[in-house]
């Protein structure tokens, strides 16, 4: 198959390769840059574990060509890293709600958690609900996905709150 | 790895026609989240896409100075439902966007796309049906336009050529002014399904009458119909809660669904009446009628 070359911004950093043209986002972050975060689930769509940021937005790695990821901004779960090493604060809102069982889906919960969160809007539990609809927790942990989401979203606006002068 | 022959990103959709032209295995791709599913089951293998995903001339929503609203038809369902325009004149709209896939799949799935694969159960087709969308396609022949209520001819398939683009979905301003609907899609979840079936109704309510009834549904036939019948028999009938029943009598007369493992066709009859009572109630409502009970 023809290659083609691809410039985008993985995790805030410049990448360039040569990828064959009917090569899948997925393959791009997980073979050839090892970004394991994002995880090969149903592939077509469904279940979300292949979430990354594409722009700021959740989109399912498994249907997106490679190739159309020209010029735009990824995000995984690699790219929150804090400078100091720690966690994320949505990854830590994770760990004390326990919102983590096997942990396949938790990446894509945790990136639409981040696109959740940075609006800066207050969510009802059940716009919550919806939001995060396009993931699928086979362990069906979703109580605690949904308290971690919510407690992660109320420190953040609290923090926001705090800033305004 | 798609199985694809080559993968060709469009600089315009002059340069997506003249690349399909040219190549007689090539298909349009823009969200792609139907046809890269197609693909990984090994149905159009090899083929050459053409990508018009994101062009500007064809993404985002506008309203013409003469207050037709234009949708370009690369639009992703998210924008669709997030856009003033559409929630301010057609709202039933970006509900019907909502309710499509999940919000990954709205991120990139397009209103084009969604017409163009053809299929009954396309959630933003009954909508446009009723609003009387006017679809804009661009070939080597030049542009035509064709009413929605055409575009389908059978189960996934379309009018549209193959060398054709989807470029717009044009609402002329005399189908929405003054009107109100409501869309209603039964499935079994609420994220991530296909419709069992979709209902829409949209009202012009004149002195607690209704002056105009459009109805249409998807998954009632082989195509998105129109149901012509029973908008003549509810015409002209006040907003009261016997024209409600006469509605949904008259509906499961006029559409043939069929069984599938979904559902089967008694059910889908079924609940095509109690759908159709619901989207005509909530369009009267927003139509600021009241459903008379006495």
């Amino acid at each position: 198959m023809k290659h083609s070359t691809l410039n985008m911004w993985v995790n805030g950093r410049a990448v360039s390769l040569a990828v064959p043209e009917g090569e899948i986002l997925l393959d791009t972050l997980r073979e050839r840059l090892g970004l394991t975060s994002v995880k090969r689930g149903c592939e077509v769509g469904e279940c979300g574990a292949c979430t990354v940021l594409i722009d700021g937005r959740a989109v399912n790695s498994c249907l997106y060509p490679a190739l159309t990821a020209e010029g735009k901004h990824i995000l995984t779960v690699e790219g929150l890293q804090q400078p100091n090493g720690e966690l994320h604060p949505i990854q830590q809102a994770f760990v004390e709600e326990a919102a983590v069982q096997c942990g396949f889906c938790t990446p894509g919960f945790i990136l639409t958690a981040v696109e959740i969160v940075g609006t800066g809007k207050r969510y009802s539990r059940e716009e919550l609900r919806k939001l995060i609809s396009g993931h699928l927790c086979r362990c069906t942990g979703y109580e605690n996905i949904l308290n971690a989401i919510e407690r992660a979203m109320n420190e953040s606006l609290e923090q926001r709150e705090g800033e305004q002068p | 790895m798609f199985d694809v022959g080559s993968f060709y990103r469009a600089q315009s959709v002059e340069d997506a026609v003249r690349a399909l032209a040219a190549d007689p295995c090539a298909l349009p791709v823009c969200g792609g989240t139907d046809l890269w599913v197609r693909n990984r089951e090994g149905r159009d293998s090899g083929a050459s896409y053409v990508s018009i995903q994101g062009l500007p001339e064809i993404t985002g929503v506008r309203l013409d100075p003469d207050g037709d609203i234009v949708i370009g038809a690369a639009t992703c369902f998210r924008d669709v439902a997030e856009d003033p325009i559409v929630q301010k004149f057609i709202p039933m709209l970006g509900e019907a966007a909502e309710e499509v896939g999940s919000p990954q799949i709205r991120n990139v799935a397009t209103i084009g796309g969604n017409l163009c694969n053809g299929a009954t159960s396309a959630d933003s087709a009954p909508s446009l049906l009723i609003l009387n969308a006017l679809l804009v396609l661009k070939g080597s022949g030049g542009e035509r336009r064709i009413p929605v209520e055409e575009f389908h001819t059978g189960p996934g398939r379309t009018c549209r050529l193959r060398e054709e683009i989807l470029c717009e979905i044009r609402i002329p301003r005399s189908a929405y002014q003054n009107r109100h609907g409501a869309y209603i899609k039964y499935g079994k979840r609420n994220a991530m399904e296909i419709a069992t079936l979709g209902c829409a109704a949209l009202v012009h309510l004149k002195e607690q009458k209704l002056a105009e009834v459009r109805i249409a549904y998807g998954v009632a036939a082989p195509t998105p119909v129109r149901c012509g019948k029973t908008e003549e028999i509810l015409t002209g009938l006040p907003a009261h809660r016997e024209t409600l029943e006469r509605a949904a009598q008259c509906i499961r007369g006029e559409i043939t669904p069929r069984s599938s493992w979904r559902a089967s066709r008694e059910f889908r009859l079924h609940i095509a009446g109690e759908m159709l009572k619901r989207a005509l109630a909530e369009a009267i409502r927003r139509a600021g009628g009241h459903i008379d009970e006495a």
